[in-house]
C-alpha cells in the first residue's frame, strides 16, 4: 500500500512537470501585457511601460522565465503580482476562506439534497416521486448559474429585499449576529451552486444505487426478513456510495479552486474572481499560481480517490 | 486688441477698480468662460479665487458609514505605482497631493497653504519654477508631522527608475528642493506654463519619507507601507485585501475643518458595472458607484426605482474615429502603415471630409450614449478655454455622396464605388466593447448608402490597447484604414493631449510603435504650433495656440470625433460626492457629504 502511494507520488512530479510547462508556455504566448492599461494614459511616456516590462523580467526569453519560476517555485516562492506588487501566496491565502465557506457549504448543500433524493429515487423507480425528481434534476443542470444568480439576485434582492447580493468579508458584527449575518449573505450563492450540483449528484447516486438494488444478496437480504430500511441503508447504499466517494473526492479541488461566473455576480472574493480578474489584467505570476496549485490539487486527490477505493472495496487491490 | 483690453481689465480688478465678478461676466460676453478668466488672473497678478466647494457638516465624523462600490477593486494602495485609476482612487482615501482639481478645472488646495500666482510669488516670471507653500501643523498618520523633507523624498523615490514607479513621468524631468520647512520650490528644465502636474492630482500624492526612505530604488516592493498606507489623508488605514476591499476609519487629526463627514468608509471591489448600478440605485446597499459604463437605457430604468440617481462630470474624454494616412495594405521594410507610404484612398482631404460626413453623432448619442455624451466636431474638448469655436460637422449622406463623386469614386455596377479599378472598401477596427461595436454599425450603415463597403473588426481591449510588439493587432500598429477608441484626457490642460500628433511622434517599426501619432498625421505647421505653445508663457495666447491645434486637426480630418464622453457615477440620493471631470471621484474624498 505505501509503496503504492509512494510510485504514485513520484509519477505525479514528471506529470506536474509536464503541466507547469504547458501552462507556463501557453500563458507567455498568450496576447497582452499587464502594463497596458497604461498605453492609453497620455501621462504615461510609453518609455515607462517599457521600463517596467524590462524591470519585471517580461522581455527575456520564455525558457528563462520558466526556469526562473520553476527555481523559485522549487524553495516555495510562488511569484510576486505584478498587478498588486505583492507575494502570490498571502494574495491567495487571503481568498481561500471565502472560496472555502461558499463552494464548501455548497458542496455539502448538495449532498444533503442528492443523497437522500438519489436513494429515494432508487428505491421507487419510475414513481411519481421518481419523475419528479428526474425532471427537476433536468432542469437543474440545464440552467446555468449566471441565469439562476441573477434571478435570484432579481427575486430576493430587488424584489422582496430579503437578501443583499453584495457579499462582504468582513461584516461589522461579533458573535451571533456576525454569523447570521454571514450565513444570511451566502445563501443565495450556495442556493445557486449547490442546487446545480445536487441536480447531476442526484442522478449519479440515483444510478449508482439502481445497479446495486437488483444484485441477488440485497434479494437474500429481504428474504431474511429485514425491513426495508435496514436493506437499502445497511446492504445497498454501503455499496453503492463507493463510486459517490470517489466523484466528491474527484470534486474536491474544485471547492479549492472556487467557481468564476458564481463568485463574480456575489462578488465573493474567493479564488475564483482572483483567477478571472488576473487574466484579465494579464498578471501572470497569479494565474501560473492558482491554476498550477489547481493543477496539483487535482493530481493529489485523484491519488486520494483510488487509496479511498482500495479502502472501501477490499475485492480492489493497489499494487 | 483683445489682448491690450483683457491687460488693461486685469490691472483695474488688481487695483480694486473692477470687481472679479464683473471681469469674469465681461470675458463670458466675448465667448472666454469662467475659469480662463480666473487662470487669466492668476498669471496677471490676481491671485485666484479659491471658492470652496459647498460643504454643509458644521462637525467631524458623524456621517455614519460611506460604503462605495468600484466594480474593479484597487489591487494596491501605493498612489506611485496605480497602474489604473481604480488603484489611484484606493490610494487617495489616505494620501493627500498639495492641491486637486475642482468641477471647473480650478486647483483646490489640499495640502497646500495657498495656490501659487505671480502675485504671491508662488510662479516665476519665465515659468521655470514653482514654489510651493505647504500647510502648517499637517500631521501623518502616526502623528510625525508633515514637511517639505517627505516632498522631496517623494520627488527622488518617483524619479529614481529602480524604483518603477508609474507616476516616473511626472517627476523625471524636474527638480524638487526644499526652500524651508514648509515650503518647496519645483524647478523644470524649460519653460512649463502648465505647472501644475508635480504633486498635483493623482500622481500628486505625498509619501511619508520616514516610513519609505530605506525603500527607494530596487528594495521598493519591500515596503511595508506598500500595503498599510500611512497618509495625511481624511481617512486613516484599516484593512486591504487587494481586488475586494479598502477600509479606512474618520482621521480625528485632520487638517481641514469639520471634515471628514463619514466616521467610516468601505471600498468594496469585483462585480460588474451593471450590478453595481443596481445596488446603489435600486437596493440601496451601497451609497455610491465608480465608473457606470452601463447603457443609458438601464441607467433609467433603474432610477426609476428611486433610491439614487446617477451623476454627470464633464472633462475632456473623448471617443474618436481616427484615420489612417498610410496604407495598412503595403509593406515596406517589414512593417505595414509605414510613414513612406500614402493611404490609397483616404490621402484625398476631400474623401476624409466626405467620411467625417458619414458620422451620425445625434444617433449615436441617442441609440447609445443617451445623457452620458455630447455630440462634438472638436478633438479638444476641454477645459472650456481651449475649446474651439470655428469647427462645425453634420451628417449628410447626400454632400458625401457629391463629394465623392468629385473626387471621382463613382457607383459601381455592385453599388461600391471604385475609382481607376479600385474598390472604395475600408477596414474599421476597434476594441471589443458593446458601445463601440454599436458605432461601428451605425457608421456602416451610412457608408454602405453612401457606396462604401466597410468591413468591421473588433479587438479585444488587452490586445488592442498592449504595447506588444509582436502582435499586429495594436492600435498604435493600425493595420487598418480607420479606428476607433477613446483618449482619456486626465488633467485639465491640453499639452500631452495635443502633443501626440506632432511629426517627431509618427508610431513605426524604428521606435517599436512606442511614438503616439498612431494615425501618422504629418504637418509642418501643427509642429511649429505645438512647439510654440510648448513655451509660451502668455495663456491667452497658449490658448489660442491650442485652438489653432485643434482646428487643424479638423481641417485636415485626422480624426473624426465620435461623442465627447462624460463620466458617468451613481450615487444614493442624498449623498454629496465632490466629483469633477477633471479628476479622479476621490480626489476630492474629503468634501464627500450626505445630506440629513
Amino acid at each position: 500500500m505505501s509503496q503504492y502511494v509512494l510510485r504514485r507520488l513520484l509519477i505525479a512530479v514528471p506529470s506536474l512537470l509536464a503541466i507547469s510547462l504547458v501552462l507556463f508556455v501557453v500563458l507567455a504566448l498568450a496576447p497582452g501585457d499587464p502594463f497596458s492599461e497604461l498605453a492609453t494614459n497620455p501621462n504615461v511616456p510609453p518609455e515607462v511601460q517599457a521600463a517596467l516590462r524590462a524591470k519585471f523580467g517580461l522581455d527575456d526569453p520564455i525558457y528563462l522565465r520558466y526556469l526562473h519560476w520553476l527555481n523559485a517555485m522549487l524553495h516555495g516562492d510562488w511569484g510576486f503580482s505584478f498587478v498588486s506588487r505583492m507575494n502570490v501566496d498571502t494574495l491567495i491565502l487571503q481568498r481561500l476562506p471565502a472560496t472555502l465557506y461558499v463552494i464548501g457549504s455548497a458542496q455539502v448543500l448538495a449532498l444533503l439534497i442528492a443523497i437522500p433524493v438519489g436513494v429515494y429515487a432508487a428505491t421507487k423507480p419510475y414513481s411519481l416521486f421518481d419523475q419528479i425528481a428526474n425532471t427537476l434534476a433536468f432542469v437543474g443542470f440545464s440552467l446555468p448559474t449566471f441565469f439562476t444568480g441573477i434571478l435570484f439576485i432579481l427575486i430576493f434582492s430587488v424584489t422582496l429585499d430579503w437578501l443583499p447580493f453584495v457579499y462582504t468579508t468582513d461584516i461589522k458584527a461579533t458573535g451571533i449576529r456576525w454569523v447570521l449575518e454571514m450565513i444570511r449573505q451566502a445563501i443565495m450563492p450556495v442556493a445557486v451552486l449547490g442546487l446545480f450540483q445536487a441536480a447531476s449528484m442526484t442522478r449519479f447516486v440515483r444510478s449508482a444505487m439502481l445497479d446495486v438494488i437488483r444484485l441477488d444478496y440485497v434479494t437474500t437480504a429481504r428474504a431474511k426478513g429485514l425491513g426495508q430500511t435496514t436493506v437499502i441503508v445497511k446492504h445497498v447504499m454501503r455499496n453503492a456510495m463507493i463510486p459517490v466517494v470517489t466523484l466528491i473526492a474527484l470534486q474536491m479541488p474544485a471547492v479549492f479552486g472556487g467557481a468564476i461566473v458564481t463568485e463574480q455576480i456575489f462578488r465573493i472574493p474567493g479564488i475564483g474572481s482572483l483567477l478571472i480578474s488576473s487574466i484579465l489584467s494579464n498578471d501572470t505570476p497569479v494565474v501560473m499560481a492558482v491554476t498550477f496549485v489547481f493543477a496539483c490539487l487535482v493530481v493529489l486527490f485523484n491519488l486520494i480517490a483510488d487509496v479511498l477505493y482500495g479502502w472501501l472495496d477490499p475485492r480492489i487491490s493497489l499494487r | 486688441m483683445l489682448d491690450k483690453e483683457l491687460r488693461s481689465m486685469i490691472g483695474q480688478v488688481k487695483d480694486g477698480r473692477m470687481d472679479r465678478r464683473a471681469f469674469i461676466k465681461r470675458l463670458a460676453a466675448v465667448g472666454l468662460t469662467a475659469p480662463l478668466a480666473n487662470q487669466l488672473l492668476a498669471l496677471g497678478g490676481v491671485a485666484m479665487a479659491q471658492s470652496p466647494a459647498v460643504y454643509k457638516p458644521t462637525k467631524r465624523g458623524g456621517g455614519g458609514p460611506l460604503k462605495v462600490l468600484w466594480w474593479q477593486g484597487p489591487t494596491l494602495l501605493n498612489p506611485h505605482f496605480a497602474t489604473g485609476t481604480k488603484d489611484q482612487d484606493g490610494s487617495r482615501l489616505f494620501y493627500e497631493p498639495l492641491a486637486s482639481w475642482d468641477a471647473d478645472g480650478n486647483l483646490n488646495p489640499i495640502l497646500a497653504a495657498e495656490i501659487p500666482s505671480l502675485a504671491n510669488g508662488g510662479l516665476a516670471a519665465d515659468a521655470k519654477s514653482v514654489v510651493w507653500k505647504i500647510k502648517p501643523g499637517v500631521k501623518w498618520h502616526d502623528g510625525k508631522p508633515l514637511t517639505a523633507d517627505d516632498f522631496v523624498f517623494t520627488w527622488q523615490y518617483a524619479s529614481d527608475p529602480a524604483t518603477a514607479a508609474v507616476s516616473i513621468s511626472t517627476y523625471g524631468d524636474i527638480t524638487v528642493e526644499k526652500v524651508s520647512d514648509l515650503s518647496i520650490r519645483i524647478l523644470f528644465k524649460t519653460p512649463t506654463p502648465f505647472w501644475a502636474n508635480a504633486f498635483v492630482g493623482a500622481y500628486g500624492c505625498v509619501l511619508p519619507k520616514h516610513l519609505f526612505a530605506d525603500y527607494k530604488g530596487s528594495k521598493s516592493r519591500e515596503a511595508p507601507n506598500n500595503l498599510s498606507p500611512v497618509g495625511t489623508g481624511p481617512y486613516k488605514f484599516v484593512e486591504f485585501k487587494p481586488g475586494d476591499v479598502v477600509r479606512g476609519e474618520l482621521n480625528p487629526d485632520y487638517h481641514m475643518p469639520n471634515r471628514p463627514h463619514f466616521d467610516t468608509i468601505e471600498m468594496k471591489g469585483g462585480g460588474d458595472a451593471v450590478s453595481a448600478a443596481r445596488a446603489v440605485i435600486q437596493t440601496g446597499e451601497f451609497d455610491f458607484a465608480w465608473n457606470m459604463q452601463v447603457e443609458d437605457d438601464v441607467l433609467l430604468r433603474l432610477e426609476k426605482g428611486g433610491k439614487g440617481k446617477t451623476l454627470y462630470a464633464t472633462g475632456g474624454d473623448i471617443e474618436f474615429i481616427a484615420i489612417n494616412f498610410t496604407d495598412p495594405n503595403t509593406e515596406i521594410d517589414g512593417e505595414r502603415s509605414s510613414i513612406k507610404t500614402k493611404h490609397p484612398i483616404l490621402s484625398d482631404p476631400n474623401v476624409r471630409k466626405a467620411l467625417a460626413l458619414l458620422v451620425d453623432r445625434e444617433s449615436v448619442k441617442k441609440a447609445i450614449y443617451g445623457r452620458a455624451g455630447r455630440t462634438t466636431a472638436n478633438y479638444l474638448n476641454g477645459p472650456e478655454k481651449f475649446v474651439s469655436k470655428n469647427t462645425s460637422w453634420e451628417f449628410n449622406i447626400e454632400k458625401a455622396s457629391k463629394m465623392l463623386d468629385d473626387a471621382g469614386w463613382k457607383v459601381g455596377a455592385d453599388g461600391i464605388r471604385e475609382k481607376d479599378g479600385k474598390k472604395f472598401k475600408l477596414l474599421y477596427q476597434t476594441s471589443t466593447n458593446g458601445p463601440r461595436q454599436k458605432t461601428q454599425a451605425i457608421v456602416k450603415q451610412a457608408c454602405q448608402k453612401a457606396g462604401i463597403d466597410v468591413e468591421l473588426k473588433s479587438v479585444v481591449a488587452s490586445v488592442f490597447f498592449s504595447s506588444d510588439v509582436a502582435n499586429p493587432d495594436t492600435y498604435p500598429k493600425f493595420y487598418a484604414d480607420i479606428e476607433e477608441f477613446q483618449i482619456p484626457m486626465t488633467q485639465p490642460d491640453p499639452a500631452l493631449h495635443m502633443r501626440r500628433y506632432i511629426s517627431a511622434n509618427v508610431a513605426t517599426k524604428e521606435n517599436k510603435w512606442q511614438g503616439q501619432n498612431f494615425p501618422r498625421y504629418v504637418n509642418k505647421d501643427y509642429d511649429a504650433a505645438i512647439a510654440a505653445a510648448e513655451t509660451e508663457t502668455d495663456p491667452v495666447k497658449r490658448a489660442a495656440l491650442y485652438i489653432k491645434c485643434n482646428d487643424l486637426l479638423w481641417q485636415d480630418t485626422v480624426f473624426i470625433p465620435v461623442m465627447h464622453r462624460l463620466k458617468v457615477e451613481a450615487a444614493a440620493n442624498n449623498l454629496r460626492p465632490a466629483l469633477s471631470g477633471w479628476a479622479n471621484e476621490t480626489d476630492n474624498i474629503q468634501d464627500w457629504y450626505r445630506e440629513a
